[in-house]
């Protein structure tokens, strides 16, 4: 039976067509699923200094799970790693949204602000972590030097256990806003104008239009950015090593800095349990995005 | 619109971008700041009798941390364009059987976190003996930047007319020079947009750099900062001004990016 000629294609495409995703392929295996293995490899195995150099460690099944699960210090970083993630979402969000509103009006100058909004976004992560760190140090920072002047503090931001981690969520809010503005505002400029023209002609105000006509409409776009915002902010270590390294007294530990310090953070690593715990994030992130996809397609098919 | 309505929101938005650039600006004030009064409260809010102690403590130190930063972003960005454009190119043209599945992985590659990369790397990369290696920190860079690049280049070139490369089909060109000659010019926004984000994604890497290659002597710049913060937890302006180096080339990036997405944005807005 001969098919219609545009649906099938040349035997020839077909082999042009893996010869140019050749080096993607050969690329994916290396340098994506071999770490991966390798990861599952160490977080099965009982390894010590030694025997991660020269091979041979014991297979060990899911001791390191285990280990981790049972130890005192998985509960707190699963905690701070949830409320890290929902509060910064939650927040980046809110501004994002009022930023993406208040310039979706063109004003003087409305092109260029908004450009200098990405900046936070790229800059390297250790040079904000850093400049937060000392904006934030409690002697020397402009922020406690800020407070007094309305006669509160000085606040132990960075080296009090109750500050530490609202710290780190404070510096990734600044990081994050960019991304969400940029996401919201280009979705706002796909809403038609005539419809905010209807409703106002219907005597709808600003704030009635942008529940009825805004929100609906963004819902999309919204469900992308906070998807890709909470795969991003799952795995954030970068700012968090660098301002608190995870304390004091882990009171500012997620699993991916618990992770990396098992790892790498001591002079004797533990590379068994420190894979068993990225592992596990592994997991977390996959399910929460999978959970999420499928509240938002419910909600928008009812 | 009446003017003064206008008026208010510009006023608004620079407070609210003042506000927002803050950061910036004390990492710029401190950078300037005199050793002596790093401490001083209240701080100066602006470089008055600034120094350029800081900046001189980059250039006597800092230099071969920045060679190596731009020789690793170079780096990444060649692999990462050899990898994903003719990906790109067949995924969005050649779509040959099988090939959604890989759109689909790279989705998921996506979510890994460095960190567990980090992980994994460092395991073989010990096995191998190529910690503490630029090539190796180029490869491990360049998982960051290779997934986004196949899908940038495969949106893009998905709008490449057809006739294009049936035309080019018909002057007798292979598969291989209808990418080279015909799709990789035409696709030269891509091109700049891949090669920026993967450049300032392996600059700004810290993850991979702090594991990878924490112990040679090629260094880039982000452990060059780390390692300013844990040793002199003191000069503050050396660590600000190696910063501020260390944030130009997004700048300028941002700058040069800004023409290429207003070109795009004005050309489609002739076509319509």
């Amino acid at each position: 039976m001969r098919r219609p000629r545009a649906t099938r294609r040349p035997r020839a495409t077909t082999w042009a067509g893996w010869a140019f995703l050749a080096p993607l392929t050969v690329y994916l295996l290396l340098f994506f699923a071999y770490p991966l293995y390798r990861n599952l490899d160490l977080s099965l195995r009982d390894y010590n200094v030694r025997s991660f150099v020269q091979g041979g460690a014991e297979f060990a099944g899911l001791d390191n799970y285990r280990k981790v699960l049972e130890d005192p210090a998985f509960v707190p970083a699963l905690t701070h790693t949830a409320v890290f993630t929902v509060v910064c979402l939650v927040v980046q969000f809110t501004i994002g949204l009022a930023l993406a509103v208040f310039f979706s009006r063109s004003f003087r100058l409305s092109v260029t602000l908004r450009g200098l909004f990405l900046v936070p976004w790229l800059l390297p992560l250790i040079v904000s972590a850093s400049t937060w760190a000392w904006m934030l140090n409690s002697d020397s920072g402009v922020v406690n030097s800020a407070l007094s002047l309305v006669g509160v503090g000085p606040v132990n931001w960075l080296t009090s256990p109750d500050w530490s981690l609202a710290s780190v969520i404070i510096a990734n809010i600044w990081i994050g806003v960019p991304f969400n503005l940029v996401m919201l505002y280009s979705g706002l400029q796909n809403i038609p104008a005539q419809l905010y023209e209807a409703a106002a002609i219907d005597g709808a105000g600003g704030w009635r239009q942008f529940w009825s006509i805004t929100l609906p409409l963004l819902r999309p776009v919204t469900a992308i950015t906070l998807l890709l915002g909470l795969v991003y902010t799952v795995k954030v270590f970068d700012i968090i090593w660098i301002m608190t390294r995870g304390g004091p007294a882990d009171s500012s530990a997620t699993l991916a800095t618990w992770s990396y310090r098992l790892g790498f953070g001591n002079t004797l690593p533990a590379f068994g349990p420190g894979a068993a715990v990225g592992n596990l994030l592994i997991v977390i992130t996959l399910i929460a995005g999978l959970v999420y996809l499928r509240v938002e397609r419910r909600r928008y098919a009812s | 619109m009446t003017v003064t309505r206008s008026w208010w929101r510009t006023l608004l938005g620079l407070a609210l971008t003042a506000v927002m650039l803050f950061p910036v600006y004390w990492m710029i004030n401190v950078s300037f700041t005199r050793d002596r009064d790093m401490r001083k409260s209240p701080p100066n809010w602006f470089p008055m009798d600034g120094t350029l102690d800081g900046y001189r403590a980059v250039l006597d130190q800092q230099l071969p941390y920045l060679g190596t930063s731009l020789l690793v972003g170079l780096g990444t960005v060649a692999l990462t364009v050899a990898i994903a454009a003719p990906a790109g190119y067949s995924l969005a043209k050649l779509r040959p059987a099988g090939g959604g599945l890989l759109g689909f992985v790279l989705l998921i590659a996506q979510m890994i976190p460095a960190i567990i990369m980090a992980m994994g790397f460092y395991a073989i990369y010990l096995r191998l003996g190529v910690l503490n290696t630029v090539g190796g920190l180029i490869i491990a860079d360049s998982t960051i930047a290779v997934p986004f690049g196949v899908l940038v280049y495969t949106a893009f070139m998905s709008a490449i007319p057809e006739e294009l490369i049936q035309a080019a089909k018909i002057d007798g060109a292979g598969a291989l020079r209808t990418f080279w000659s015909v799709v990789m010019p035409v696709s030269r926004n891509a091109t700049i947009t891949v090669s920026l984000f993967a450049f300032l994604w392996a600059w700004s890497d810290f993850v991979f750099a702090s594991t990878l290659d924490g112990g040679g002597t090629l260094r880039p710049i982000t452990l060059g900062i780390y390692h300013y913060i844990g040793n002199n937890n003191q000069e503050w302006n050396a660590i600000m001004a190696t910063a501020v180096v260390a944030s130009v080339p997004a700048t300028v990036l941002l700058v040069i990016a800004q023409r290429y997405v207003a070109a795009g944005v004005t050309s489609g807005a002739v076509k319509d």
